[in-house]
C-alpha cells in the first residue's frame, strides 16, 4: 500500500493522523481516498473545478507530481506521497 | 599585520573558516562582500541574523517593523526581557553590532510594501526571507524575481518547516525557480490556519534558522549546492528531512511564459486580506469599554468566546466558548433576544464568526468586541495574561 505523508497544517482534518493508507495504484486516485475518508480535507485540497489547489503540491517520492510525464504513475508498495502546502509562519494571516 | 582586506582581529576571529577546505581566505573574501537583506527580525530572523553577523557578511540589512513582545522570547533568541517594548531591528543592530564590529548593519524599521521595497532592497545581493505572513513572502517573491535579487528562503508552522533557494543566478545568467514555481497563487484566508491553529514548538526556528543561513553562507561563498530547485521540509517530531525536486512551471504568474503579473501588485488584496477587513469593518462593534460598562450596569447580554478550548484555558473573560469552526452547528445556543458581544483574540475570527451567523440565520443582536481578549487585557483588567 502506498503511503501519503500528511503535512502538520492539514493534520486537523485527519484526527492528528500523519499517515494514510492507500491501496489504489494512481495518486490523485489515492488522494481522492484520502479525501472520502476525512471528507474535512477536500476542500483544503481540491478547488471548485476538483483541481489541486495552487497553494498544494504533491510529491512522489522526491519528484513533483505535476512535473511528472505520466500523470497515473503507478503507486507502489513502497511509494510516498507528500502533500506539502505552503506555510507562513505562525500569524494566520 | 592585515592582508589586504582583513584587519588582524578579522583574521583571528574568522579562523575556523580560513583553514576550512574549500572555503580559506577566498571564502570569507566572498562573505565580506555580500550584503544581505533579512526580512523579519523574529524566530527565524534571530539565529539566521546571528550566525550571518558571526560568519562576517559584509553588511546586514534588516527589516521589522513590530516591537519585542513577551509572547517572542519563547523562541526569538536576540531578544531579552529588558527589551521588550523596543524596537525588534533596534535591538537586533545593537546586538549584532556587539557581536561583530567589522561588518556593517543598517536596520529599517518599516514594514516592507510594495512602495518601499525597491528602496529597500536596493543595496542588496541576497534576500533572506523570514517573515509570518503570505502577503510579504509573496512580495518577497516577486520583487526578487523583478530585480534580480537571490532568495533564501524559509518558513515554519507548528513542528515544521521548509527551506528553499528561489532566484538563484546560475552560471549562465539564467534565473533558477522561485516561490511561484512551487505555489502560484497564496491561499484564501479562509484556508490558512488562524493563529489559534498556528503556534510553533521554540527550538524549530532556531533549526530552520540555521539551515537557512547556511544557505546564504553557501549562496555568498559559492560553495556547496544550495537548495536550488529543491524543497526542503523538516518535520520536529519525527526528524524526519526530506528534500523534494521542482522545476520551473509554465503557468508562473511572475516568470512563466505568459506572465499576469508584470509589477508589483498590492499583495494584501493578492492574499484576500483586504476582503476580510472590510467584511469584519461591516460587522456591528462594541468597545471593550462598552464592555466593562455593560458587565458594571449587570445589563442582561451574552458573551460568546469564538476561540480555541486551549486559548480559553490561558485567559478567558467568562464567554461562553464556542469556536468559530463549530459557530454555526451552535447557533441555537445564542440569544437573539438580548444583545451579544462576541469576541476572540483580536477581533478577526469573532466578525467571521458574526458574518456567518447573520448570513445564515439572520441574526440581528451581534456584535463584535473590538480588539478581542487583547484589547480587553490591555484598557479594562491588566491582570490577565496576553498571548
Amino acid at each position: 500500500m502506498a503511503r501519503i505523508i500528511i503535512p502538520t497544517p492539514l493534520r486537523k482534518f485527519t484526527k492528528d493522523e500523519s499517515t494514510f493508507f492507500s491501496s489504489k495504484k494512481n495518486v490523485l486516485e489515492a488522494i481522492e481516498e484520502l479525501s472520502s475518508f476525512y471528507p474535512e480535507i477536500k476542500n483544503n485540497l481540491f478547488d471548485e473545478d476538483n483541481k489541486l489547489r495552487s497553494f498544494v503540491k504533491v510529491f512522489v517520492g522526491d519528484k513533483d507530481y505535476n512535473s511528472l510525464q505520466e500523470k497515473d504513475i503507478e503507486l507502489q508498495d513502497d511509494t510516498v506521497v507528500s502533500i506539502i502546502p505552503a506555510i507562513a509562519g505562525g500569524t494566520g494571516k | 599585520m592585515e592582508n589586504g582586506v582583513f584587519k588582524k582581529e578579522e583574521l583571528e576571529r574568522y579562523s575556523r573558516h580560513l583553514i576550512l577546505p574549500k572555503f580559506g581566505i577566498e571564502g570569507q573574501q566572498k562573505l565580506k562582500h555580500t550584503k544581505v537583506l533579512v526580512i523579519g527580525s523574529g524566530g527565524l530572523g534571530a539565529p539566521l541574523l546571528l550566525y550571518l553577523a558571526a560568519a562576517g557578511i559584509g553588511k546586514i540589512g534588516i527589516v521589522d517593523f513590530d516591537v519585542v513582545d513577551d509572547s517572542n522570547l519563547q523562541r526569538q533568541v536576540l531578544f531579552t526581557v529588558d527589551d521588550v517594548g523596543k524596537p525588534k531591528v533596534e535591538v537586533a543592530k545593537k546586538r549584532l553590532e556587539a557581536l561583530n564590529p567589522h561588518i556593517q548593519i543598517e536596520a529599517f524599521n518599516e514594514r516592507l510594501a510594495s512602495d518601499n521595497v525597491e528602496r529597500i532592497f536596493k543595496s542588496y545581493d541576497i534576500v533572506a526571507d523570514g517573515t509570518d505572513n503570505f502577503p510579504t513572502r509573496y512580495l518577497i517573491n516577486d520583487a526578487c524575481y523583478f530585480y534580480g535579487k537571490v532568495n533564501v528562503s524559509a518558513s515554519i508552522f507548528r513542528f515544521e518547516g521548509q527551506v528553499s533557494v528561489y532566484n538563484y543566478l546560475n552560471e549562465d545568467g539564467s534565473r533558477g525557480p522561485n516561490y511561484r514555481d512551487l505555489y502560484p497563487e497564496p491561499p484564501p484566508p479562509g484556508l490558512v490556519p488562524s493563529c489559534a491553529e498556528g503556534g510553533v514548538i521554540g527550538v524549530l526556528p532556531g533549526i530552520i534558522g540555521s539551515l537557512q543561513a547556511n544557505e546564504v553562507i553557501k549562496v555568498a561563498a559559492n560553495i556547496g549546492e544550495p537548495l536550488v530547485g529543491k524543497l526542503l521540509v523538516f518535520d520536529a517530531l519525527t526528524l524526519d528531512s526530506r528534500v523534494f525536486k521542482f522545476e520551473k512551471n509554465k503557468d508562473n504568474p511572475v516568470s512563466g511564459t505568459n506572465p499576469s503579473i508584470n509589477e508589483l501588485i498590492d499583495y494584501e488584496a493578492h492574499c484576500g486580506i483586504i476582503k476580510t477587513e472590510k467584511k469584519s469593518t461591516e460587522v456591528k462593534e462594541k468597545s471593550v469599554e462598552e464592555l466593562k460598562k455593560m458587565k458594571d450596569g449587570q445589563e442582561d447580554f451574552q458573551l460568546i468566546d469564538v476561540r480555541e478550548q486551549h486559548e480559553y484555558d490561558i485567559v478567558n473573560i467568562d464567554g461562553k466558548l464556542i469556536p468559530l469552526g463549530d459557530i454555526l452547528q451552535h447557533a441555537s445556543e445564542i440569544s437573539r433576544e438580548k444583545p451579544v458581544i462576541v469576541h476572540c483574540r483580536s477581533g478577526v475570527r469573532s466578525a467571521t464568526a458574526i458574518a456567518q451567523l447573520e448570513k445564515e440565520f439572520g441574526f440581528e443582536n451581534l456584535y463584535n468586541l473590538k480588539g478581542g481578549v487583547l484589547a480587553y487585557a490591555d484598557e479594562i483588567d491588566p491582570s490577565l495574561p496576553k498571548y
